[in-house]
């Protein structure tokens, strides 16, 4: 099995295993972001280039180092392999101009988008870009096309990542929307009007890194940070029903998939639970989400049983 | 016990000496010192016939401005209430129609905004926290009220009408003016 020594870790992994996943199971710091790379899908990655690495030593054999930045979620390891993430400067700097091209067509209008405050792009640029713009020129503009009774589409957001085209691809039998055209002229559409009405097309919003995708039953509703996120499941027989529910009191404003660390979701649910679904007598809640200290929906966050157990006992 | 400090004082009952009881010298000095007070300048002022002079940054009542073309700068992204300290701002968003773009500067507006003038302790992070220069604090005192329920403040109240704006220019950072300049 090749070892790979990630930002001065050293780990053993499974052969074939992307430097990405190697740094994943390292964990921590060594972690690059990614915006376009998704586990749960195949084919998904080497497009939004935010996960380049510098490979100092290209393996036991041949130790030369890599010419350029590689994009780690699309290199695998190689026995011996030196990898610099956090710890490159050249990496650093690359991943600062790379969030620069990010933003250049991306509006700043995480104030009104429903996104803000669990954007993987606000996440990424907070953490590496830099705070000003030299971009000057008008940004990208579309006609606001509609793509269904659930989804909202915002293409002035979208990075172009093609999760959610893989999404459709791998989930659901009959894939209805794409990216249209080439260039900066790409957009995400169905071509011929058409609705995004599978019953696991939901899924593109949770895998959405930007809001370009949004609930539309959630649409303007609340804040994030104002909700109480909360691990819940129900017997449903289309998904596994485990989802999270995103509480007002004891109201359900929202249900999303379950994310790890890296905001990939561990099980796609379904249209119905996502959507149809807001009566909280039709969920079981397990307890509050576990969220990170410095993440803004922390704010107000109590990590407490839910309250009709603690009645259970009194 | 001993103390420790060394600090506390012991408490004695001695009996008062005869000046001492009859009071006399006591109250003659007490009342030597206010009528000493009478010649000099009063502290207070005769509010609200006298105004005292106030700072062009004095955090006061809030406003929630309008743009150049009148339009709601507000979009309701509700960090004013999650910088709030004593949680005293409540908002509920709506979604821009076809038609309302002179009333509403972006797509998504606030339907209600509240402030609980109670609850508010003026801090001014609101302020600070707002990314759309919308909400100010302004050199306007609140007006005291009879009713608990009249301090809670709502669109009515906050957003400046269009015929009397309320200049917030001094207010506004050198950066950000410049960034406005710059837009133009």
């Amino acid at each position: 099995m090749p070892k790979v020594t990630i930002d001065g870790h050293t780990i053993e992994v499974v052969e074939g295993t992307s430097i990405l996943n190697a740094a994943r199971q390292i964990g921590g710091d060594s972690v690059p972001p990614a915006m376009c790379y998704y586990s749960k899908l195949d084919v998904s990655g080497g497009k939004c280039r935010t996960c380049l690495v510098e490979v100092t030593k290209g393996s036991e054999k041949d130790p030369r180092p890599m010419p350029k930045l590689v994009a780690s979620c699309s290199t695998p390891v190689m026995d011996g392999m030196e990898v610099g993430n956090k710890t490159s400067a050249k990496v650093m700097d690359a991943r600062k101009g790379v969030v620069e091209f990010l933003l250049i067509n991306h509006p700043l209008d995480c104030p009104i988008c429903d996104q803000a405050g669990e954007c993987d792009l606000q996440n990424l640029a907070y953490e590496h870009g830099a705070s000003g713009t030299r971009y000057e020129e008008d940004k990208r503009v579309f006609e606001k096309i509609d793509i269904g009774p659930n989804i909202q589409l915002h293409m002035t957001r979208c990075i172009l990542c093609y999760r959610c085209v893989n999404t459709a691809e791998q989930l659901t039998e009959k894939r209805v929307h794409g990216v249209l055209k080439r260039g900066d002229a790409s957009e995400i559409g169905t071509f011929i009007e058409n609705s995004l009405d599978n019953e696991f097309i939901g899924n593109v919003i949770d895998v959405c890194p930007v809001g370009a995708l949004t609930d539309k039953t959630f649409r303007f509703k609340s804040r994030v940070w104002f909700l109480n996120p909360m691990n819940a499941h129900r017997n449903c027989e289309k998904c596994s029903g485990e989802t999270v529910v995103w509480m007002f009191g004891d109201e359900i404003y929202r249900v999303t998939g379950r994310k790890d660390a890296y905001g990939e979701v561990k099980n796609f649910i379904c249209n119905t639970c996502r959507f149809d679904t807001k009566d909280l007598a039709q969920w079981t809640i397990e307890g509050p989400r576990h969220i990170e200290r410095d993440s803004v929906i922390g704010q107000g966050h109590y990590e407490l049983k839910p309250t009709n157990t603690v009645k259970e006992i009194g | 016990m001993k103390s420790l400090t060394n600090r506390s004082l012991q408490v004695s009952n001695r009996k008062m000496t005869l000046m001492e009881r009859i009071y006399l010298p006591a109250i003659i000095g007490g009342m030597f010192i206010t009528f000493k007070h009478i010649f000099k300048k009063k502290a207070t002022v005769k509010w609200p016939d006298e105004e005292r002079s106030r700072s062009e940054v004095y955090r006061g009542r809030h406003v929630l401005k309008r743009d150049e073309k009148g339009a709601e700068r507000c979009t309701a992204c509700g960090l004013c209430a999650v910088a709030c300290p004593a949680e005293a701002i409540t908002m509920v968003s709506s979604e821009r129609k076809k038609g309302e773009e002179a009333l509403y500067r972006e797509e998504k507006y606030a339907s209600v905004y509240e402030i609980n003038m109670l609850r508010c302790i003026f801090c001014g992070l609101c302020e600070e926290a707002c990314p759309k220069e919308a909400i100010f604090l302004t050199k306007e005192l609140m007006p005291a009220n009879y009713e608990r329920s009249n301090f809670i403040y709502g669109k009515d109240r906050l957003v400046e009408p269009t015929d009397s704006r309320v200049d917030v220019s001094k207010r506004q950072e050198p950066a950000v003016v410049m960034n406005k300049y710059n837009d133009k």
